[in-house]
């Protein structure tokens, strides 16, 4: 079985927008988003709408840095974490772009690029925005406890970033034809579900290490990008523990990827400054390091090719406490820097 | 290290999952459930001098509930509960920012069907095993008291 798709019609970047809230601002990244709000609120009443506008506001930027109207996309394919995905849903409904919502758990950011980039592959859409989205306080509410409840975490717990990336992908020629610098997605494989071997709803980081490794070595197996040839390996929100539990599977089964890799969930916090125990996690992390800090320097041509996999723990507040194990997914997409001008 | 299979994935994960810091949770546990404690001592000496004891008792109570419903409400709770662990969450402060802080998480779903249906969510255990333990050690004292 092939797994890995590669594009014939490979979809550029035109823009690409990150917002987060308070914690996001004061990270590594904070700087290179496009918007934070210190509140978390982004003016609405209720976090679960407040995640709807940041998704909105994020759709409004990359449209705005791509110089287009709302109007303009063919398609948008979203997804968040809350319940029937409503963030997205409310979040975009005012653009009256089509829509089709999508829900990967965290790792819904790569699984709306991979459908996205099938979506112009089969000629269905020429400019395709995708978005996602999760907010710290609609998240806690929703899976855990009360925001103001006052409990202890345990050190292998994640902190949901309340952040969204918005990306605009197409395969218009005339868009890009004066653009200089471009991140494409050249190849595209959709993950397996993989038993994370842990009920363990604070630890969803090793849960999900065990799906990413099974993308990875998949990945490579199947594709004729080796390891050596990528400059990362960029996981979504696998956190420190998950990170090292990678790692170590890598090292035994792919030794030449182990070292190229790094996690999202890592990049967005500084762990020594802030009370986020095993890093970052919520779809997103990895949506807003991507467009926050890996496209842009993929466009600049400081980094030449990333294989990028969010990582998705499939499970709800219900199938924990029925003590089911945490189900790891990570879908995989394969993004490089093209000169662009001359040489589309 | 062997990490084929089930057992290999459990094996990584042990290994690599932090374990929780025992004695620096505990000691602060002891000190913060500590300071709770010498607080309802010195409120039941002060209502103790106005009121009868069994009313002072009840004030002790009803004191330590709404000052942590207060400090649930400024957002405060939380942040000193993050570190003092069971120090806040053992005394009858823990019970009261239970209930309050699922109260404030319900309130955008309306008073009755958000408030009213869910504020008991976390502190419902609570009051179920709570009167169940009561009423088995009521019955329990009851028999012991036929006998002896």
């Amino acid at each position: 079985m092939k797994r890995v798709k590669k594009l014939a019609t490979p979809p550029t970047f035109l823009s690409y927008a990150a917002v987060g809230g308070y914690e996001e601002s004061l990270g590594p990244l904070g700087d290179a988003f496009d918007l934070c709000d210190p509140s978390d609120s982004f003016g609405q009443r209720t976090w679960e709408s407040s995640e709807g506008e940041m998704g909105r506001s994020a759709v409004n930027i990359a449209l705005t840095k791509a110089g287009l109207s709302h109007t303009d996309p063919e398609l948008i394919i979203a997804g968040d974490l809350q319940n029937q995905c409503v963030a997205s849903s409310g979040g975009v409904a005012s653009f009256g772009i089509p829509f089709l919502g999508v829900y990967g758990a965290c790792s819904t950011c790569t699984e709306a690029l991979l459908l996205a980039s099938l979506m112009s592959e089969s000629e269905f859409s020429s400019l395709t925005v995708t978005l996602t989205t999760s907010h710290n306080s609609a998240a806690e509410r929703q899976f855990r406890t009360p925001l103001e409840y006052g409990g202890q975490r345990t050190p292998s717990a994640q902190w949901t970033a309340t952040a969204a990336g918005a990306f605009i992908l197409t395969t218009r020629e005339e868009l890009l034809s004066d653009k200089r610098g471009l991140a494409k997605i050249t190849e595209v494989m959709a993950g397996r579900i993989i038993d994370g071997a842990t009920a363990d709803g604070s630890n969803m980081g090793a849960a999900m290490a065990f799906a990413a490794a099974d993308s990875i070595i998949s990945f490579f197996s199947s594709s004729e990008v080796s390891p050596s040839s990528v400059d990362y390996i960029v996981t979504g929100d696998l956190g420190y523990v998950g990170s090292d539990i990678l790692r170590d599977i890598l090292k035994e089964k792919l030794p030449a990827a182990a070292g190229r890799h790094i996690d999202c969930g890592t990049l967005l916090y500084d762990r020594c400054a802030r009370d986020v125990h095993a890093g970052a996690s919520g779809c997103g992390t990895s949506a807003s390091v991507l467009a926050a800090y890996f496209l842009p320097n993929i466009a600049a041509g400081d980094i030449r090719r990333i294989l990028f996999l969010s990582t998705g723990a499939l499970m709800s507040p219900s199938s924990v406490l029925q003590g089911n194990n945490i189900l790891g997914i990570a879908p995989a997409v394969l993004i490089e820097h093209f000169e662009g001008g001359n040489n589309l | 290290m062997d990490i084929s299979g089930q057992s290999g994935k459990k094996r990584l994960i042990k290994a690599h999952t932090p374990k929780s810091r025992h004695i620096k949770n505990l000691s602060l546990a002891f000190i913060f459930g500590g300071i709770i404690c010498a607080l309802g001592e010195g409120l039941l000496l002060l209502f103790k001098s106005i009121f009868d004891e069994k009313t002072a008792l009840t004030l002790v109570s009803l004191s330590l509930i709404f000052l942590a419903s207060l400090l649930t409400a400024l957002g405060v709770f939380d942040r000193v509960a993050r570190h003092a662990g069971a120090g806040t969450l053992v005394p009858i402060t823990g019970f009261s920012n239970a209930v309050t802080s699922q109260a404030i998480d319900a309130k955008s779903e309306g008073f009755v069907l958000g408030v009213g249906a869910k504020i008991f969510t976390i502190a419902g255990p609570v009051i179920l095993f709570g009167i169940s333990a009561g009423i088995i050690y009521g019955v329990i004292y009851y028999l012991a008291g036929l006998l002896f």
